[in-house]
C-alpha cells in the first residue's frame, strides 16, 4: 500500500480505494496542470498562427511596430466585446443583438450630438443609457419567459437593426450620420476613445531612431491607440470580476447548473440580467471608439460582430454550453482573430480565404477545447 | 431519556387532490442518532423528505425543531434552521473546484468595495479543514468537483452542510447510486456526523446499507408508517420483511420457482 505521507489512515470502515485525488494530482506534471488549463488550447493556436504567418512573405511587415499595432487595434475591438460576451456564455446564455447594438448606439450618438444638441458626452451618456435599458430588457425577457436567449436575441438583433436604419433614415435622409465630431463643444472627450497613449515615449522613440519615421520626423506609430488601452483594461476587470470575486463564482455556478445555483440562494435571475446589460455596454463603448474615429456614425456598424465576439469566445476555451472558461482565453481569441486578418491581408493571400482558414480554426479550437475540458475533469463525464 | 428532539413530526399527512401519499406521520430524531427511513418505490419516501427540507408544506400536522413548532418557507429557510438536505443531485456543480462549491452562496469576502473579493485562501482553508472533519484529506481543492468519485462528492456536500451548521443531516437516497466501496465510505460519513452530534434521517430503500449505521427504522408503505422499531427489538430480516410486505414477497418468490420449474 502506498503511503502518501501526511494522510492519517482514515478511521473505522476503510475504503479501499483511498481518495484518488491525492495520488492523481501527485504525478500530475507541471505541463500537465498547464495543458489542463481552459486558455491551453488558443494559446497553442496563437503561437501556430505566429509561426505560420512568420513563415510567409510579408511577415516582415505584418510584424513591424505598424502592422503590430494594427492587428492589436482590430484584436482590440473584438477583445472588448469578447470579454463581456465571455461572462455572458459562462453564466449561460447569448447575446446576438450586440452588433446591431454596435450600430443602434452609433445612431444614438450621431443623432444626438447633430440633431439634438447634445454635448458628446451627453450623446456618448445616452448611447450607454440606451444600452442598459436594451441589455436589461433582453436580461429581463430571458430569465422571466426562460426562453432560450438565443431567439430572444435574436429578435433583438432584428429590432435594434431595422431601428437604426428607420430612424436614421426618417431623421436625415440617408443611412449614415457625418460630421459628427465638427462643432461639439466638448472635443476633447472624443480623445478618450480615439487618442494615443504613450505619444511622448514613441516620439522619443523615433529621434533616437528606434522606430521608423515619417519625412518631418514624427513617428509613424504616434503612440498606442486608446482601444488598445480599453481592450487591456476591460479584460483585466473582467478577468478579475470572474475569478476573483463572489459575484464570478454566481457567473460560474449559473453557467454550470442555474437550477442546483438558484436552490443554493444565487441569484441566477440578477446575475445574468446584469450580464446582458454588461455585453450592451461593451457594444456601445466599440461603438463609441468607432464614432469618434470615424467623425461619423453607420447604421450597418456592427454586422456579424456577435458572431466574431462568439467565435473569440469559444476559440478562447469558454464552454458554448456555459459554466466554464476564462477572459483571459477569449482575448487570446480576439487576438488570433485580428492577427489572421491582417496576416491575411499583409501576405497578400487572397482575402476571400479568410473565411475559410477562419472556420478552420474555430473547428480545431472546439476539438482542442473538448479535449482539454475532458482532461480537466479527469476524463470523468461531468453528469 | 427526555432529550428534545432535533426534529420531530406529528401526525404529518400531505394531500395531491385525492391522492394520499402521506397519512398521519409522527418520526422523532434525536441528536446524535441515525433515523433510517425505509420504503419501497412510491412509499412516499420522496414527498417525505420534500415535507422535511422545506419543499413541500403538510396539508396536516406539525413540525418541531429542537421543540419549536416551524414552518419552512423553502429549503433555504429549513437550511437557516439547521435542517440541511442533501438530495440526490447533491446542489453541486461537476465543473466548478470543491471551494467554489463549498461555498457557493456564500463565500467569504475581504477588502472594501470596490475592490471586494473573495477570499480563496481562506475558503480553501476551510474547505480542506471541513472535509478533513468528515474524514476526506484532499491536498487540492481547486480541483473541479466533476473529478471526484460519487462518494467523494457525497462528503463534499455533507460536510458543506455539517460546515454551515447543520444540527439534523437529512440524506436522500446517499448510496444507490454507488458502489459497494463508495457506499461504504458514504457509511462511514453517517457515522462521523452522528458522532458529532447531528440527528441523521437517512432515507433509501436498501436495508443493506440502513441496518448497520441505524439507530432505529421507520418504515413506509403506501404513505404509511408501518411503524418505528429500535435496532434492538428488530432484526435486518424482520425489517426487510416489512418493508416488502412481507407475504407479498413470499409469494413472488414462489411464483419464480414455479417458473423456474417450468423454464426446466
Amino acid at each position: 500500500m502506498t503511503e502518501t505521507g501526511h494522510v492519517s489512515p482514515p478511521k473505522g470502515i476503510t475504503p479501499k480505494k483511498r481518495l484518488g485525488a491525492d495520488e492523481r494530482l501527485a504525478r500530475a506534471s507541471f505541463l500537465t496542470r498547464l495543458l489542463r488549463r481552459p486558455e491551453s488550447g488558443v494559446a497553442c493556436g496563437l503561437i501556430a498562427t505566429f509561426i505560420i504567418f512568420a513563415l510567409l512573405p510579408g511577415a516582415e511587415s505584418l510584424y513591424s511596430l505598424q502592422g503590430s499595432m494594427t492587428f492589436l487595434t482590430l484584436a482590440a475591438e473584438l477583445g472588448i466585446l469578447a470579454a463581456a460576451v465571455s461572462l455572458l456564455i459562462i453564466a449561460g446564455e447569448f447575446d446576438l443583438s450586440i452588433g446591431s447594438m454596435i450600430g443602434f448606439a452609433g445612431v444614438v450618438i450621431g443623432l444626438s450630438v447633430k440633431y439634438l444638441g447634445f454635448p458628446l458626452w451627453g450623446g456618448i451618456a445616452s448611447a450607454f443609457a440606451v444600452a442598459v435599458l436594451t441589455g436589461y430588457f433582453n436580461g429581463l425577457i430571458v430569465v422571466k419567459t426562460k426562453l432560450p436567449s438565443f431567439i430572444v436575441t435574436l429578435a433583438s438583433l432584428f429590432i435594434l437593426r431595422g431601428l437604426s436604419i428607420g430612424i436614421t433614415r426618417s431623421v436625415t435622409g440617408r443611412t449614415q450620420i457625418p460630421y459628427i465630431l465638427d462643432d461639439v463643444p466638448d472635443p476633447w472627450v472624443a480623445s478618450i476613445f480615439n487618442g494615443h497613449v504613450l505619444r511622448g515615449l514613441f516620439h522619443w522613440m523615433g529621434e533616437v531612431g528606434w522606430i521608423a519615421v515619417k519625412s518631418d520626423g514624427t513617428p509613424f506609430v504616434s503612440g498606442i491607440p486608446m482601444s488598445i488601452m480599453w481592450w487591456l483594461v476591460i479584460t483585466a476587470i473582467a478577468g478579475w470580476i470572474l475569478t476573483e470575486t463572489r459575484f464570478g463564482n454566481w457567473i460560474y455556478a449559473s453557467g454550470g447548473d442555474p437550477v442546483v445555483a438558484r436552490n443554493i440562494g444565487v441569484p441566477v435571475s440578477r446575475v445574468k440580467i446584469t450580464l446582458f446589460i454588461a455585453s450592451a455596454c461593451a457594444a456601445t463603448l466599440l461603438a463609441t471608439i468607432q464614432v469618434m474615429e470615424a467623425g461619423s456614425a453607420d447604421t450597418v456598424r456592427g454586422s456579424l460582430k456577435e458572431f466574431e465576439a462568439i467565435i473569440a469566445v469559444v476559440v478562447g476555451g469558454v464552454l458554448l454550453s456555459g459554466g466554464y472558461g476564462t477572459i483571459y482565453g477569449a482575448a487570446l481569441g480576439a487576438l488570433i482573430f485580428g492577427l489572421v486578418q491582417m496576416g491575411i491581408f499583409y501576405t497578400g493571400i487572397d482575402t476571400d480565404w479568410f473565411k475559410v482558414f477562419l472556420g478552420i480554426v474555430i473547428l480545431v479550437a472546439v476539438l482542442v477545447n473538448n479535449y482539454t475540458r475532458a482532461k480537466a475533469l479527469g476524463e470523468r463525464a461531468s453528469s | 431519556m427526555t432529550m428534545v428532539p432535533a426534529i420531530e413530526l406529528r401526525g404529518v399527512s400531505k394531500r395531491f387532490g385525492s391522492v394520499i401519499a402521506l397519512n398521519n406521520i409522527d418520526i422523532k430524531v434525536k441528536p446524535g442518532e441515525v433515523h433510517c427511513l425505509l420504503g419501497d418505490n412510491g412509499a412516499g419516501k420522496s414527498t417525505l423528505i420534500k415535507i422535511l427540507s422545506g419543499v413541500y408544506h403538510p396539508t396536516e400536522g406539525k413540525i418541531f425543531v429542537a421543540g419549536k413548532e416551524v414552518q419552512f418557507r423553502s429549503p433555504r429557510d429549513a437550511g437557516d434552521r439547521g435542517v440541511a438536505t442533501v438530495f440526490q443531485d447533491l446542489g453541486l456543480i461537476p465543473l466548478m473546484s470543491i471551494t467554489r462549491n463549498f461555498f457557493l452562496g456564500r463565500e467569504p469576502v475581504k477588502g472594501v468595495f470596490p475592490f471586494r473579493r473573495f477570499d480563496k485562501e481562506k475558503a480553501n482553508d476551510i474547505a480542506r479543514r471541513a472535509m478533513a472533519n468528515v474524514g476526506i484529506h484532499v491536498r487540492d481543492p481547486t480541483q473541479a468537483v466533476g473529478t471526484l468519485s460519487g462518494g467523494e462528492r457525497q462528503s463534499v456536500a455533507i460536510a458543506r452542510a455539517i460546515h454551515f451548521g447543520a444540527k439534523v443531516l437529512i440524506l436522500d437516497e446517499p448510496t444507490s447510486a454507488l458502489g459497494v466501496h463508495q457506499a461504504a465510505m458514504v457509511l462511514k460519513f453517517v457515522i462521523e456526523a452522528r458522532l458529532k452530534g447531528l440527528a441523521v434521517i437517512f432515507i433509501t430503500h436498501n436495508i443493506r446499507h440502513a441496518y448497520p449505521v441505524g439507530d432505529c427504522f421507520t418504515l413506509l408503505n403506501r404513505g404509511a408508517s408501518q411503524g418505528t422499531f429500535q435496532k434492538s427489538d428488530i432484526t435486518r430480516d424482520e425489517v426487510l420483511s416489512i418493508m416488502s410486505g412481507g407475504e407479498d414477497m413470499e409469494a413472488v418468490e414462489k411464483d419464480i420457482e414455479l417458473l423456474l420449474e417450468t423454464i426446466k
